[in-house]
């Protein structure tokens, strides 16, 4: 399946993308895609933290996903 | 006086104080705390030109309700309103403004103190210093 992921702060600066496609078997988890990701972008892994949001949810990592979800990838926020 | 009991916001416009105030003004109120956090002139000595703030909106808006709802649960909240800018600060602009009404003040300081420094954990907002000769996204690495 093709996933459609967010990315913001300093991930989108590491990947030089705001929005990526990733190709992953059918109903991978959250860490599959996490660690698809690191091996695509291996500056990734420096990161204090990076969780994934599915729907507008922080996710767990053994959470499936589907390629209707909105997935955004959160590296440590910073606001206030 | 609103009738809404919680008041989110974010916005790539300078935020208006006399807003928060008003969302928060409650008749049941005898105390309103309020936070404001605004753009400071340096970090670890390095001198800050501006903050870049980023939100992923939809969520940002998403975990605001639900962190005011918390904080509505742990305290007798009247009402509580969160303000939060996005877009490009500058030295002494204001980045969040959170206001809390509640009948006295102890339970005010304690819910206002709680939401901005839960807000600062888990609300998808990102901040980047900009300084005279670099830039870093802040919390990014270890």
């Amino acid at each position: 399946m093709q996933l459609n992921i967010l990315l913001f702060g300093v991930t989108k600066e590491i990947v030089g993308e705001q929005r990526l496609k990733l190709e992953l078997p059918q109903e991978a988890s959250v860490s599959i895609l996490l660690q698809s990701l690191k091996q695509n972008y291996p500056a990734l892994e420096n990161l204090e933290s990076m969780l994934v949001a599915v729907n507008n949810e922080y996710s767990e990592q053994d959470q499936r996903l589907q390629e209707s979800d909105e997935i955004a990838i959160i590296p440590p926020v910073s606001g206030g | 006086m609103s009738n809404k009991k919680i008041d989110i916001a974010l916005s790539d416009q300078p935020l208006d104080i006399k807003a928060v105030m008003e969302a928060v003004n409650d008749g049941s109120a005898g105390a309103v705390d309020v936070f404001i956090g605004t753009v400071r002139n340096k970090t670890q000595e390095r001198s800050v030109v501006r903050l870049e703030y980023e939100a992923y909106d939809s969520m940002a808006i998403k975990e605001m309700e639900k962190l005011a709802a918390e904080t509505a649960n742990k305290w007798p909240v009247a009402k509580i309103a969160i303000h939060h800018r996005k877009g490009t600060l500058y030295i002494g602009d204001i980045a969040v403004i959170i206001a809390v009404s509640t009948p006295h003040r102890q339970e005010a300081f304690e819910a206002c103190k709680f939401t901005i420094d839960t807000l600062k954990q888990r609300v998808p907002i990102w901040k980047k210093e900009v300084f005279e000769d670099g830039e870093t996204w802040v919390a990014a690495h270890p």
